[in-house]
């Protein structure tokens, strides 16, 4: 579906993306994992063809975006960092009102606009105007907007930003069963819960350049331990007691306001620094997650 | 359906067909322009009670006032003889008419282009679809004229109800009015694409490019009645222009034909500069 190699963007003398590969499959939810700045925004822009590459290849459906955006943009569903609905319109108006744009029939659109009202749960909100509704329910309506074409692919920026954690569940609900019906799912994010229960296959992005390619599952096996074990001491004895118990589990980490070991028994380990008579303020056994790996690759976290 | 029951997907209630089948790509860019004047018009409409009323209540104040309040001291001061012999009421009629057509064109590009990139930034869902740059322009253009179309019309029904204009110059009148609001609105648009913030830049507008063009464009007075280092303004403006072209129409008033070429050209010369303009710095804005 998606061909990128040596996918450069480079905006004057900055370099957002420099030089990726990567290859995404039909029906696969593929991720694009990063802090704020990684690059990921510009390689969504560069894939949803509206934003030129500025070297390397890039095939979407066969088609180059440089020269043939708006056959590709038909194909696509697009759901942006920051909504752009109608705010004058109504809900049911915002997606007639983009149907008609994919030159789409007004009696086909009369039915799917109610099909997508239901689907994104705003049925009963259909005659607000788009203004008037809340953040979670604005963002279900630009993703149900992404889907009147019926995509072959979908695109997610930052879906579920700004959302209390209700309207989130509610959002991957939606998005798993968009998967289960074959649509091909492009998302970015910084939540590394997000990325665990969407993708089937991520990259991790830092700086431009892409730092791993992976399930979820592989790469928590490849960069992190089982477990990991966070101990907090207080900020000023952390890196202090970091070194007197720097020989237990694979590795340790000092974040400024704790420490993570990264162990295959974590509770083993805690028990350990107890015998050492040391007493962490709080303590806390935990499976590894992308966060881990992020900050493996990095040496960062991703949410600073 | 309830809260209780899971949702289902669309497809349970039609077969999801899938963009491929769905989608007519030479279609949807073939009529692209249009589905951008129609999702314009379907905004329009939000508003067309206070574009109605200001389309009717803009020409009955202007011409009680100013035509036939400022036009009864002029008259009955022998100004006809410096108006090509006609009432003032005529000779401002013209002037009226295209200044009405580019405040009409005025607003119906300006706006959508704070709204398309700052606002609401419906050009960039514009742009996530079939439609592009160009596309845009050119519906938000076409739809800028609908609108215009209307407020032409219903200034020159109330003009004819004033007897400031005949019937039978109503037409070519209509004409020259539309294509000197199309000239002003091309490059309109084109410039408020360079706004980036949303910082009182129609205040700016008003004072610094509407107003003086109002007043130096020999809308209220001819233009050679003006000390001639400030002709320049008419020279330049659409406004003049549009109504020296409406005044030949109206009355015929005295003018080389080749003047009256000059004018069309003229405006058809902004017109054709505003729109390439005009793409270009779309198409620039939306791909950043």
């Amino acid at each position: 579906m998606i061909i990128a190699r040596g996918l450069t963007k480079v905006y004057g003398d900055f370099t957002a993306v420099d030089g990726i590969d990567f290859e995404v499959r039909k029906g696969e939810a593929f991720g694009l994992l990063g802090p704020n700045g990684a690059g990921k925004s510009t390689t969504m822009k560069m894939i949803a063809s509206v934003s030129k590459r500025t070297g390397g290849e890039l095939t979407i459906l066969g088609l180059d975006p440089n020269k043939r955006g708006p056959e590709i943009r038909a194909h696509l569903g697009v759901v942006p960092q920051q909504d752009n609905l109608d705010r004058e319109l109504k809900v049911h108006e915002n997606l007639f009102s983009y149907g008609r744009f994919f030159g789409l029939s007004r009696k086909f659109l009369k039915n799917k606009v109610e099909e997508l009202l239901e689907f994104a749960q705003l049925t009963e909100k259909r005659n607000s105007k788009a203004e008037e509704l809340s953040g979670g329910m604005k963002r279900r309506l630009t993703i149900a907007r992404g889907l009147v074409n019926e995509p072959e692919i979908l695109m997610l920026d930052e879906p579920t930003t700004g959302l209390d954690p209700q309207a989130r569940h509610i959002l991957w609900d939606r998005l798993f069963r968009l998967k289960e019906q074959g649509v091909t799912l492009v998302i970015t994010t910084h939540y590394m819960d997000e990325a665990e229960q969407l993708c089937d296959r991520l990259i991790v992005m830092d700086k431009g350049k892409i730092m791993a390619e992976g399930s979820p599952a592989d790469l928590i096996k490849r960069y992190a331990s089982k477990e990991v074990l966070e101990v907090r001491f207080g900020s000023s004895k952390n890196q202090e007691v970091a070194e007197q118990i720097s020989h237990l589990g694979h590795r340790t980490e000092v974040l400024p306001d704790r420490i993570l070991i990264y162990s295959e028994n974590g509770e083993e380990d805690l028990q350990a620094i107890l015998k050492m008579g040391l007493e962490p303020v709080t303590s806390l056994v935990r499976r590894s997650s992308l966060e881990d790996v992020f900050l493996r690759l990095t040496g960062r976290t991703l949410v600073e | 359906m309830s809260t209780t029951t899971p949702v289902e997907m669309p497809v349970h209630k039609s077969q999801w067909q899938g963009s491929k089948k769905l989608v007519n790509v030479s279609r949807a860019r073939n009529f692209a322009w249009l589905h951008v004047t129609e999702a314009r018009l379907r905004n329009m409409m939000k508003w067309w009670g206070s574009i109605a009323a200001f389309g009717l209540g803009n020409p009955v104040l202007y011409l009680f006032s100013v035509g036939i309040g400022i036009g009864a001291l002029v008259d009955a001061n022998g100004g006809s003889t410096q108006l090509g012999g006609v009432s003032y009421l005529t000779f401002l009629a013209p002037a009226l008419l295209t200044s009405a057509a580019i405040q009409a064109y005025q607003d119906e590009t300006s706006f959508p282009v704070m709204e398309g990139f700052l606002w609401d930034k419906n050009f960039f869902a514009m742009n996530s679809t079939p439609i592009n740059a160009r596309d845009i322009v050119n519906g938000v253009m076409a739809s800028a004229m609908v609108r215009t179309l209307v407020t032409v019309a219903i200034y020159e029904g109330v003009l004819l109800a004033f007897g400031a204009i005949t019937f039978d110059v109503a037409l070519p009148m209509f004409f020259s009015a539309i294509l000197a609001g199309a000239a002003f609105g091309a490059v309109m648009m084109a410039v408020t694409t360079f706004v980036k913030e949303d910082d009182g830049f129609f205040a700016i507008v008003g004072r610094f490019v509407i107003a003086p063009m109002m007043m130096f464009s020999g809308t209220f007075y001819p233009l050679e009645s003006m000390p001639s280092y400030l002709q320049w303004v008419g020279w330049i403006s659409p406004l003049w222009h549009g109504t020296d072209l409406g005044r030949t129409i109206s009355y015929g008033s005295p003018q080389q034909p080749w003047v009256t070429m000059f004018h069309w050209v003229y405006l058809t010369i902004w017109l054709a500069a505003g729109l390439a303009f005009a793409y270009r710095q779309v198409a620039k804005r939306l791909s950043a």
